[in-house]
């Protein structure tokens, strides 16, 4: 690869140290308002400093910016930037600026508050840098390294309020996960160095077959358990809903998306896909998005609802991977086109609606110090300002044309079905795909009707809720930029189209100039775009005219009328748990869905009785820990050989060393070769 | 040219016009086979220009959504019936994949009229939009096989060429399949629009009820407009169903035109009849159907696929 322009490295190698350096101000002045400012600023800065990198490797001007020598014995560092790189540095450099914006706001109060704040800049800014490089990263060490930078800064994000036995729970569950998965990428990383002579990155020229699949089922289970792909998903609903809403947002638009980009770099360099493997990726994420959104649907737990719905999400943008590995198997360069297109267009709208979503909640955790749905509602009237981004999040998240996550689907659908219709064998897959697409936008329109309904619409349903007061500004700034662009980059992809061809056309081979349709051409963006535009315009004058219509008419102020019931109370409100009887208790498998405990009255003078629901993680909690602490109460036999005494452990290799000799002089007696 | 700006222009009127007859033939079909004289065809219109005199009470507890769930119900199911062929050939609008555009338009209307249910704070409203919103994604499957099934059929991924062509060559290849997609249609038909079997749109303080419940609290010109965007939604999904079912003869547009109207008002009396011999199912009762629905649908994909 050619030497990337000057400035293209300068704005990379400083988007990387900004960020480590955005850390440092309150490290040094731990209680100074000034220093965590400085910090912002430093973040702010890098995140432009890397969005113009990004751009400048959407618009093509790519190469290699670092090749120097790496003092371990491992090679070289190599970092370089290609169109591929540059798509998902987008996100961190949106993404990350806000969080820290956000932070000024939202770190303040509470007890621990400046040592909590030094944590959480410290390892943002670390997880940003690291993020950074590991998208940039050419050679397998300094890939793994990073990867393994970023997970740590991660851990100690996730434990930042250790306080709580729940939360340092889930950051050993994530710390757990994440190192199994980066065992399976360090055997990758060796597979790939033995398949193609040495640790750099590059194109890989044909070889044997088995050895690409075991590379791409390795790539699947160690990015997969990063991305939150199913069944290695568990990890993630508890680890971001017990961080801080800032660094979940962190974690959940960003982090996640990692995953993402590995498993498509490191299938762009193997030479051919089996067809086996790439109906694997398509149909696990058809997966991940329905277990996702089916999950998401039942929670009781604002944060963990988005959480849910973040591994709905990277289900969908796995289905454009599984579509464009379909094609590059299949030798279909349009399917390629439009799944790569899909998945990193809703890896950018993702990125925006769901940091909108997550530090909209974050004010509302702030506000109300609780993040029970049940205990909120009624907020949009208290919280204009966070309470109307969070619905244009939700309209995003909930796949509603105009906004951006439905501009984001279209081109997985656009894919899918010109894959369905192609004339010579279609992709026997593609209508359970478009069942599933369409499945998973139903039940998201549930799952986040519910979300917005119950927390901001209504009665509040406690007195925290009913106290709430709108967060300071620079709380509410960063989460309304988020949703306007979520809301605005649905109209915007025909502006993005040349940077998304450019993409798929460097991660699916680059040079073989084949005779693909645009990206215009093939999703038909066209008449989409003025669809859409006239959507918002037709929705925008009918407000205006019903407004002026009917606007001396209006007779405000009375109670709901609510059948005429005379006394009606917030706690009458339909819950968010009743909301979801059906969709989450009745219609749901059972492994999937809500565990009630419902106290009977019983007897002639019945007791007290309560009533508890919970959404235990299926894989997680249901599955996996019941096996692993039946697994460690057996090993634990094994702790009587662990007891502390010098003297028995010297017995054990005394007696090694004695059967050994016994085995040899008895082998020369025998003679045994 | 002329030509097609005149079509445009007729469509546009009879889409925005006409609706409010539908629930007027299928009342008015009711009534015949109870033995009343029942309600005037035109009962619809005439409530709708008493609706829009009246003043419009707000609940102290609703915010900016409450007026946005009628609105986003009429609008959306105006622009979903831009894509979707009536009398001719073709639809205003179309382009490969609308049919998944026309999809997400009324999911758009569905959200918003939920949120607008919840925002009044009512158990009741809560009640109706959890069943709104809990039933529907179970309707979506049906919808996207039967679109999936036309599609092979005809070759075609817009609404207009699909619905034109698969009368043209699919129901002499492959009627079967093209049976049981109409059939999921139908089934989907009365499930969104909140007919009987599913939803019963003469009881207001039933429980077991879905769609009416969510709009207890719009009044006046509100509800004039919910009242309005659930006419056109049933006029634009029934449009679907008959166009699926019937070709557009040839011979200029008068003919195609006096078809079409033949079958939309066919289809309501058969709405009519459908409500006039069945109860309400049982609750527990509608995620069958629609499953059942879905499982047409998707066989009649299979047999296309073969």
């Amino acid at each position: 690869m050619s030497p990337a322009p000057p400035v293209e490295a300068a704005l990379l190698l400083a988007a990387i140290a900004l960020s480590l350096a955005s850390g440092l101000p309150t490290l040094v002045r731990r209680d100074s308002e000034g220093a965590a400012r400085l910090g912002a600023l430093l973040a702010v800065g890098a995140g432009l400093a890397a969005l113009a990198a990004a751009i400048l490797g959407l618009a093509g001007r790519t190469g290699t910016v670092v090749d120097a020598a790496w003092p371990l014995p491992f090679g070289r560092l190599v970092l370089a930037v290609d169109p591929l790189s540059a798509a998902f540095l987008v996100p961190v450099s949106v993404v990350f600026p806000l969080a820290s914006v956000y932070g000024l706001g939202y770190e303040r109060g509470g007890a621990n508050a400046a040592a909590r704040r030094r944590t959480i800049r410290l390892f943002s800014g670390a997880l940003a840098a690291s993020i950074v490089v590991v998208t940039v990263a050419r050679d397998g060490v300094v890939f793994l390294l990073a990867w393994e930078a970023m997970a740590l800064s991660a851990f100690f994000l996730v434990t930042v309020e250790h306080e709580e036995a729940g939360i340092r729970r889930a950051g050993w569950t994530y710390l757990a996960t994440t190192h199994v998965g980066t065992l399976a990428l360090v055997a990758m990383v060796l597979l790939l160095r033995q398949r193609g002579g040495g640790l750099a990155w590059l194109p890989l020229p044909e070889g044997p077959a088995g050895t690409d699949a075991a590379i791409l089922l390795l790539a699947l289970v160690g990015f997969g358990a990063k991305a939150g792909l199913a069944p290695l998903h568990f990890w993630l609903p508890g680890a971001h809903a017990g961080a801080p809403s800032h660094v979940s947002a962190l974690l959940s638009a960003v982090m996640l998306k990692t995953g993402l980009y590995g498993i498509l770099r490191v299938s762009g360099l193997l030479p051919h896909v089996p067809v086996p493997l790439a109906a694997l990726v398509l149909l696990a994420g058809a997966v991940t998005a329905l277990l996702g959104v089916a999950l998401a649907a039942g929670q009781a737990d604002v944060k963990r609802v988005l959480a849910y719905s973040s591994v709905e999400n990277v289900g969908i943008v796995a289905m454009g991977i599984g579509l464009a590995l379909s094609g590059r198997a299949a030798g279909r360069p349009e399917w390629v086109l439009l799944g790569v297109a899909a998945a990193v267009f809703h890896t950018w709208v993702h990125a925006l609606f769901k940091a909108a979503l997550f530090l909209g909640a974050g004010s509302v955790v702030h506000a109300t110090g609780t993040r029970a749905v049940d205990r909120l509602g009624g907020l949009l009237r208290r919280m204009p300002a966070t309470g109307t981004a969070f619905v244009a999040g939700a309209a995003a998240a909930a796949v509603l044309p105009p906004f951006g996550g439905f501009a984001a689907e279209w081109l997985l659908y656009a894919g899918l079905l010109r894959a369905f219709l192609d004339p010579a064998h279609g992709l026997l897959l593609a209508p359970v795909g478009v069942a599933t697409l369409a499945l998973a936008g139903a039940l998201a329109v549930t799952a986040f009707v519910r979300l917005a309904g119950t927390v901001l619409l209504g009665e509040p349903r406690s007195a925290a809720a009913e106290r709430a007061h709108e967060s300071p500004r620079t709380m509410t700034a960063p989460a309304i930029l988020a949703a306007a662009a979520a809301a605005a980059a649905g109209l915007a992809l025909p502006f993005l189209a040349p940077a998304l061809e450019r993409v798929a056309s460097s991660w699916g081979g680059g040079s073989e100039a084949r005779l693909v349709p645009t990206l215009a051409e093939a999703a038909a963006l066209g008449p989409l775009t003025a669809l859409l535009s006239s959507l918002a315009a037709c929705v925008l004058v009918a407000a205006l005219l019903v407004a002026l219509a009917f606007r001396r008419r209006v007779i405000a102020g009375r109670p709901t009328w609510d059948c005429g019931y005379a006394a009606p109370s917030a706690t009458m409100q339909y819950t968010a748990r009743s909301f979801s009887t059906w969709v989450a208790e009745r219609l749901a498998p059972p492994l999937l869905g809500v565990r009630t405990s419902p106290g009977r009255p019983s007897g002639l003078f019945p007791a007290r009785v309560g009533f508890d629901s919970s959404t235990p993680e299926p894989v997680g909690e249901r599955l996996l820990e019941p096996a692993l602490s039946r697994a460690a109460d057996r090993l634990g036999r094994l702790r009587r050989f662990q007891h502390g005494r010098l003297s028995s452990y010297l017995v054990v290799p005394v007696a090694t060393l004695v059967v050994l000799l016994l085995w040899n002089a008895l082998r020369a007696f025998w003679r045994l070769p | 040219m002329l030509d097609t700006l005149v079509q445009t222009l007729l469509h546009a009127l009879v889409l925005a016009l006409v609706p409010p007859l539908l629930p007027g033939i299928v009342n008015k079909t009711k009534a015949v086979f109870a033995g009343r004289t029942g309600p005037p065809v035109l009962q619809l219109y005439y409530d709708l220009a008493k609706l829009a005199e009246k003043g419009i009470v707000l609940s102290r507890t609703t915010t900016w959504v409450f007026w946005a769930g009628p609105l986003a119900g009429v609008v959306t199911a105006l622009l979903a019936g831009l894509l979707v062929p009536l009398g001719t050939h073709r639809a205003p609008i179309s382009f490969p994949g609308d049919f998944v555009l026309f999809a997400y338009l009324l999911a758009l209307g569905r959200f918003f009229t939920a949120a607008a249910a919840l925002d009044t704070g009512s158990a009741f409203e809560g009640m109706g939009a959890a069943r709104e919103v809990s039933f529907s994604p179970l309707a979506e499957p049906a919808l996207f096989f039967g679109f999936l099934a036309a599609a092979r059929v005809s070759g075609s991924l817009s609404l207009s060429g699909l619905l034109t062509g698969a009368w043209t060559s699919g129901w002499f290849a492959s009627g079967g399949a093209l049976l049981l997609v109409l059939a999921a249609w139908f089934v989907v038909l009365l499930a969104e629009t909140c007919r009987i079997p599913f939803d019963d749109p003469n009881t207001h303080l039933e429980l077991t009820m879905i769609h009416e419940v969510m709009v207890l609290d719009h009044g006046g010109p509100l509800l004039g407009l919910v009242l309005y965007g659930s006419s056109v939604k049933l006029f634009v999904l029934g449009a679907l169903v008959v166009r699926l079912a019937l070709p557009v003869p040839s011979g200029g547009p008068l003919p195609a035109w006096l078809l079409f109207g033949a079958g939309m008002a066919a289809l309501a009396i058969g709405i009519g009849v459908v409500e006039s011999v069945m109860a309400r199912l049982r609750l527990v009762r509608v995620p069958q159907l629609l499953v059942t629905a879905c499982l047409l649908s998707a066989l009649g994909t299979v047999l296309v696929m073969r």
